[in-house]
């Protein structure tokens, strides 16, 4: 019998396999960050032991730092104190890292793909939930908690069982004026916040095949909302366009070596799928979520659901949602009044989607009571929008324009949205809290988010062209 | 780590799906560079108001505040995979959790801190919070070794749980430790193995073009 995807990596990354234990997985990247990392770094000083590979593991700063001005010091004294640990933990185990000076710096899940260093075929490891992005390129890549980072610190490899397998097989095309981030939150919204506990995710189908690199990414980002271990893409030309020329991709003769393993990375047209479902993009439409977690999601021409009409299982946390997010059922999404907006996050802040929201910003004003903002994934990504004039586009609209950081997606610095205060944000969670304490999260497209900081309230932006298709010149 | 063997006390009965590690221990507590410190914070948003205690939250009412079981509905524990959230669970003193469901990420770093996470059928779940309901101070044991659940009545629920990790919490093992033991297998591997970009550590020649 044929062999999934998942099952290829995986393959190639047994170090050892014992039976009633979970496999030794080798891992070839290691992402880490200044939250989820300094206790791990902590548990082997205790233990005087070594990191194994620095030369697979590369840190940088994106959770809890400020986007305003990097030439002053952290504010925070308790941020500050973790920054200058991961400092400290990368020198001493001699660990590249992008700090806040760095024009590499940025969130870890958008500088590992536009440097080149996530590649197809690699297992790839970060204390990080969100790591399922860099499943777009075809690589096994998926989130692990503190102690797990302490593991593969010292060893390089990780304890792993094996995951089930799940085909999402996408039928047409996506309608205009849709997006990779409307057929995602469609496919949680249909199947459910936990849908795919257990499971490693492959995407598949023609949708997927022409989406960009950019768009994979957000698609496979948001695995982890239907509660997968992972998502997958298998690589293609698309994959291989993308990474060609990138700092660290391979070149010359590496680059043929690399591609000849590369395009053996696809599921055997015989192998069989624990669980295989069909999704039909024609019908999806611009998503917003009304609820607390990203299955609770509404196309925007619907209105608030009535919780009494929805199936039993769901009715509670229905109501407990629409009380927590102060929404009267029946309520037409577009009446929906906003109070902020953030554009960015590692679902959300690569150059396309800060290009989708910029054309939609053009020539406009943010309504008068929203404060919107816009924060770049990366310091690559800002300094190339920069150079394209998407920060003046922005800036004249009235978004706010900040440096490189995870920022208003989960609010561990300073960009908070305040109780009872209504965002409609790029991010991928809409959880209590998650914004800030009380606040309201209602997650959307880029153009979805940048349509409703102009009007004031949500729009549906496929009757919103870009001023250049209506003929205004800005 | 601590092991695990046997846990008698109340179950608290924590009457929400979902419950993600936002909730379990919110963001703004996430900036230490401990691993303690974390138990005084758990599910913060709920259990205070400006400070104050809310009467209503379950782990602020008797007999619940010092339960070392924790009763929850399905997907407990999804979201960000911070260990914060069960460094700040164990801290608080819970043991086990019940649940129909767990997130895999959760579920995994319960094993890592001592915390043992039992999958039961929905219908049991929903008898323990009948239960826990109407005779707010009844006990369950939860006892590793025969993978069982007792309560009154002759309640008694058998639990699945991997060889492996059963081992894991019954001996509080060093994981590390015992991989690091087959360090030679890691090496073995190495050997034959290869990645398609240059070593991190010192490749600031490629930062400069990039
Ligand atoms: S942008 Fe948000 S989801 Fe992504 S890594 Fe940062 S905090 Fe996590």
């Amino acid at each position: 019998m044929g062999k999934t995807l998942y099952e290829k990596i995986l393959d190639r990354h047994l170090v050892s396999e014992e039976r009633d234990q979970p496999s030794l997985v080798y891992i070839d990247l290691h992402l880490v960050h200044e939250v989820t990392s300094p206790q791990a770094f902590e548990g082997l000083r205790i233990q005087n032991r070594q990191v194994r590979r620095p030369d697979l593991t590369l840190a940088t700063m994106d959770h809890s730092i400020p986007t305003r001005n990097r030439s002053l010091p952290v504010q925070d004294e308790i941020a500050r104190k973790q920054v200058e640990t991961l400092v400290d933990n990368c020198t001493d185990f001699g660990i590249k890292l992008y700090d806040l000076k760095s024009a590499n710096q940025g969130i870890v899940h958008v500088i590992a793909p536009e440097l080149g260093i996530t590649q197809p075929g690699q297992t790839i490891v970060c204390g990080d939930s969100h790591t399922s992005t860099h499943g777009a390129f075809g690589a096994l890549a998926f989130g692990i908690g503190t102690s797990e980072v302490e593991h593969v610190l010292a060893t390089q490899t990780l304890k792993q069982y094996k995951s089930k397998t799940l085909a999402i097989n996408i039928k047409g095309d996506l309608p205009r004026g849709t997006t990779a981030k409307d057929l995602i939150l469609a496919i949680i919204g249909q199947y459910g916040h936990d849908f795919a506990t257990g499971y490693v995710i492959e995407y598949r189908g023609d949708v997927i095949r022409n989406l960009s690199m950019e768009e994979r990414m957000t698609v496979c980002n948001m695995s982890i909302e239907m509660g997968a271990r992972a998502g997958l893409i298998a690589p293609d030309e698309t994959t291989f366009d993308y990474l060609k020329g990138r700092g660290y991709a391979p070149s010359g003769s590496d680059w043929e070596a690399a591609l000849t393993e590369w395009k053996t990375l696809h599921s055997d047209e015989n192998a069989q799928f624990d669980l295989e479902i069909e999704f039909d993009a024609e019908k999806v439409t611009p998503q917003v979520t009304w609820g607390t977690n990203p299955g609770q999601v509404a196309g925007i021409s619907a209105t608030v659901p009535t919780p009494e009409e929805l199936p039993q299982a769901q009715k509670r946390s229905a109501e407990k949602a629409l009380q927590y997010m102060g929404l009267a059922p029946g309520t037409p999404i577009t009446e929906i009044q906003i109070d902020k907006v953030f554009i960015g996050s590692c679902t959300n802040s690569r150059i396309e989607d800060l290009r989708k929201a910029a054309a939609i910003a053009k020539g406009r004003k943010v309504a008068e009571r929203v404060e919107a903002l816009v924060v770049p994934g990366s310091q690559l990504v800002k300094k190339q929008a920069e150079a394209e004039g998407l920060d003046q586009i922005f800036l004249q609209a009235g978004f706010e324009w900040r440096e490189a950081g995870c920022s208003m997606c989960l609010g561990m610095n300073d960009d908070l949205v305040g109780p009872e205060e209504r965002c409609a944000s790029t991010s991928n969670r809409n959880f209590e809290g998650r914004q800030g304490k009380k606040a309201r999260t209602h997650l959307v497209s880029p153009e979805m988010a940048a349509a409703a900081a102009i009007a004031g309230h949500f729009v549906d932006v496929r009757q919103w062209p870009a001023k250049e298709q209506e003929g205004v010149m800005v | 780590m601590q092991s695990f063997k046997k846990v008698t006390g109340v179950a608290a009965p924590l009457d929400a799906a979902n419950i993600d590690t936002d909730a379990i221990i919110p963001k703004q507590f996430l900036k230490r560079i401990e691993r303690t410190g974390f138990g005084q914070f758990l599910f913060y948003d709920w259990r205070y108001e400006d400070g104050k205690e809310k009467p209503d939250f379950v782990l602020n009412m008797e007999p619940f505040r010092n339960a070392p079981i924790l009763l929850a509905r399905k997907n407990f524990g999804c979201g960000s995979s911070r260990e914060h959230a069960p460094w700040a669970l164990s801290e608080f003193g819970i043991r086990v959790i019940l649940a129909p469901s767990f997130a895999d990420i959760f579920h995994n770093n319960c094993f890592k801190n001592g915390i043992l996470p039992i999958v039961l059928p929905e219908d049991v779940i929903q008898f323990l919070f009948d239960q826990a309901e109407a005779q707010p101070g009844l006990k369950l044991t939860v006892d590793l070794e025969s993978q069982t659940v007792k309560g009154h009545d002759g309640f008694e629920a058998v639990f699945e749980i991997a060889p492996y990790r059963k081992q894991l919490l019954l001996e509080g093992l060093d994981e590390i430790g015992a991989t690091l033991r087959a360090e030679e297998k890691i090496t073995a591997f190495e050997g034959s193995h290869k990645v398609f970009y240059p070593a991190l550590a010192t490749a600031n020649s490629v930062d400069s073009n990039s």
